[in-house]
């Protein structure tokens, strides 16, 4: 009985460190996209913010946005279903948030002669899990559109819904083919499969063997974070968006979702895509190079190196989307919706195709 | 009689540039040109190296003032004679030609018979002020100019915008009235 309520705690221990670490990423990531964009556009960015005279970079702008908010007026607007308007933030963040859930941060760390495995939720079925997560995050938007008795939070809310709808079919499609490839559904197995190299330099990552189901993943975990090109369930500062109506720190985690659905996307395309924790060279004991070298490595330096390689992986995507994120303009809303169903769509079930048909082939 | 129509044709998007992708590529490359070169002028920066160029084309206002241009026109000041009195000889032109009608002289006679007059009280409202400089350009005896240099002007209120003879001989004095605001 004992040993298995010390894995409980191990995993909720692991559970609170991971939840901690996304919860800084995502509050450091307002701060990247400021200081980001002022680089990109040759300004300098937000620097006022300070205590007793520190700066620190600006780095303090985040900490006075979340007194900024926790301290404003919370409004509702007359007639608002008072209990969904409450509870529509909730959603969009919780689920956002319970997708990390599955997500492998490494492979098994030995310690004490017990072995415990980097992700939180061993599920099978890691894969739906993380989609359904992704899915639910849709109820928030169209429940905050619709409760809060406004014909311009409706409009936002269905614009949402129907984006995220489209770009949630490509999603799920494009990586039907590495499913088909991997023969599995958990993440933390198809992280493993992803190990090992071709002539001994290509490593055995996603981005080579499903290069199309990369492009198109891509682009719909973008359209579903809502953030630009794809902006335009928000649109901040034109089209309203379906949290007109919000104010304060409701406001704030319609927000910080934006974030942490940036990092999830970023830690979904590093998994599926970029071999997650894997580093090409790298087995259980050690470097292996293909000219013959060898660095041997306790078990527990492999570990770690895998979860920084993660992290690594994890803070370049976010870099990217950052990046795409103040480079391309917004889509108009039938461009749109022409490359979710016209280009994406049939992209991904030809990706399938031609997937299921070399799977069969080969037997 | 039939327009000469000249017909422009687009030029189609072939398949692969229509993918967006070749687009988005060059986009990236040109943000994160900006992006590296900007970073890596900022960290020289912090190590003292590289000093000459800037890492952005923004001027953080209060601690670093923008360089102005030779002829900028700025806040006005009274010039002054070898002897430190006004060279103003209160001959109304640059009241009567101002077209916001800003300037207020009061004329006075000067103790010097050579000298026909000198301003009583010479006040101009800056809340009027286009700064046009006709005033300056008017002046037959070069006693108004509009180099100070000083853009800082404001105040709490209408009466606190207007400079007087002090404010005008002494162009390094604070602007103006430093009364708080009202309370309403």
């Amino acid at each position: 009985m004992e040993p298995m309520i010390l894995d409980m705690l191990l995993k909720a221990g692991l559970g609170l460190i991971i939840l901690g670490m996304v919860l800084n990423i995502a509050g450091l990531l307002t701060w990247v996209e400021r200081k980001q964009s002022a680089l990109m556009q040759d300004r300098i960015g937000a620097n006022r913010a300070a205590i007793f005279g520190f700066t620190a970079l600006g780095l303090l702008h985040g900490i006075a946005d979340a007194v900024k908010m926790f301290t404003k007026e919370d409004c509702m607007p007359k007639g608002a279903h008072r209990f969904i308007f409450n509870l529509a933030p909730a959603i969009s963040v919780a689920f956002a948030m319970a997708a990390f859930a599955a997500i492998p941060f490494g492979n098994t760390l030995t310690l004490f002669s017990r072995t415990i495995n980097l992700q939180v939720a061993e599920l099978d079925a890691a894969l739906l899990f993380v989609l359904a997560a992704m899915s639910i995050a849709v109820y928030g938007v169209i429940l905050a559109g619709f409760s809060s008795n406004s014909n311009y939070a409706v409009l936002g809310g269905m614009r949402a819904a129907s984006q995220m709808l489209s770009y949630e079919m490509s999603m799920g499609l494009s990586i039907l083919g590495l499913v088909l490839l991997n023969d599995t559904m958990n993440l933390q197995e198809m992280v493993r499969a992803q190990g090992g190299t071709w002539l001994g330099f290509i490593p055995r990552w996603g981005v080579f063997t499903q290069p199309l189901a990369f492009l198109v993943f891509t682009t719909a975990v973008l359209a579903e974070t809502k953030r630009a090109p794809f902006d335009l369930p928000e649109g901040e500062s034109e089209i309203i968006g379906y949290f007109v109506e919000y104010s304060g720190m409701k406001f704030g985690m319609f927000l910080l979702t934006d974030f942490i659905e940036t990092v999830l996307a970023a830690c979904l395309v590093s998994v599926f895509f970029f071999g997650g924790w894997q580093i090409p060279g790298l087995h259980a004991t050690g470097f292996h190079f293909p000219w013959g070298t060898t660095i041997p490595l306790p078990p527990l330096a492999v570990s770690l190196l895998g979860v920084a390689a993660m992290m690594t992986k994890v803070v370049f995507f976010n870099w990217l989307f950052m990046a795409l994120r103040w480079t391309l303009p917004r889509f108009r809303y039938d461009q749109l919706m022409h490359l979710g169903w016209k280009i994406l769509l049939p992209a991904s079930i030809a990706n399938v195709l031609v997937t299921a048909a070399w799977v069969a082939w080969r037997g | 009689m039939a327009a000469n129509v000249k017909v422009l044709k687009r030029r189609e998007l072939t398949w692969w540039e229509n993918t967006f992708l070749p687009s988005i590529y060059a986009g990236l490359v040109i943000t994160s040109r900006h992006f590296f070169g900007n970073l890596a002028i900022h960290i020289s920066h912090v190590f003292g190296l590289r000093k000459k160029e800037r890492g952005s084309t923004t001027y953080q206002y209060p601690e670093e003032k923008r360089p102005l241009a030779h002829r900028y026109r700025t806040r006005h000041r009274l010039m002054k004679r070898d002897s430190g009195e006004t060279r103003c000889v209160a001959c109304m032109l640059c009241e009567t030609i101002c077209p916001a009608h800003c300037i207020a002289i009061v004329a006075k006679e000067h103790p010097d018979p050579d000298i026909e007059k000198m301003p009583a009280s010479f006040d101009i409202d800056l809340g009027k002020c286009v700064y046009c400089g006709f005033c300056v350009e008017v002046c037959p005896e070069d006693a108004i100019r509009m180099d100070t240099g000083r853009l800082d002007i404001a105040a709490y209120s209408r009466g606190g915008m207007i400079l007087n003879f002090d404010h005008l001989m002494n162009p390094e004095l604070p602007v103006l009235d430093p009364a708080k605001p009202v309370a309403r």
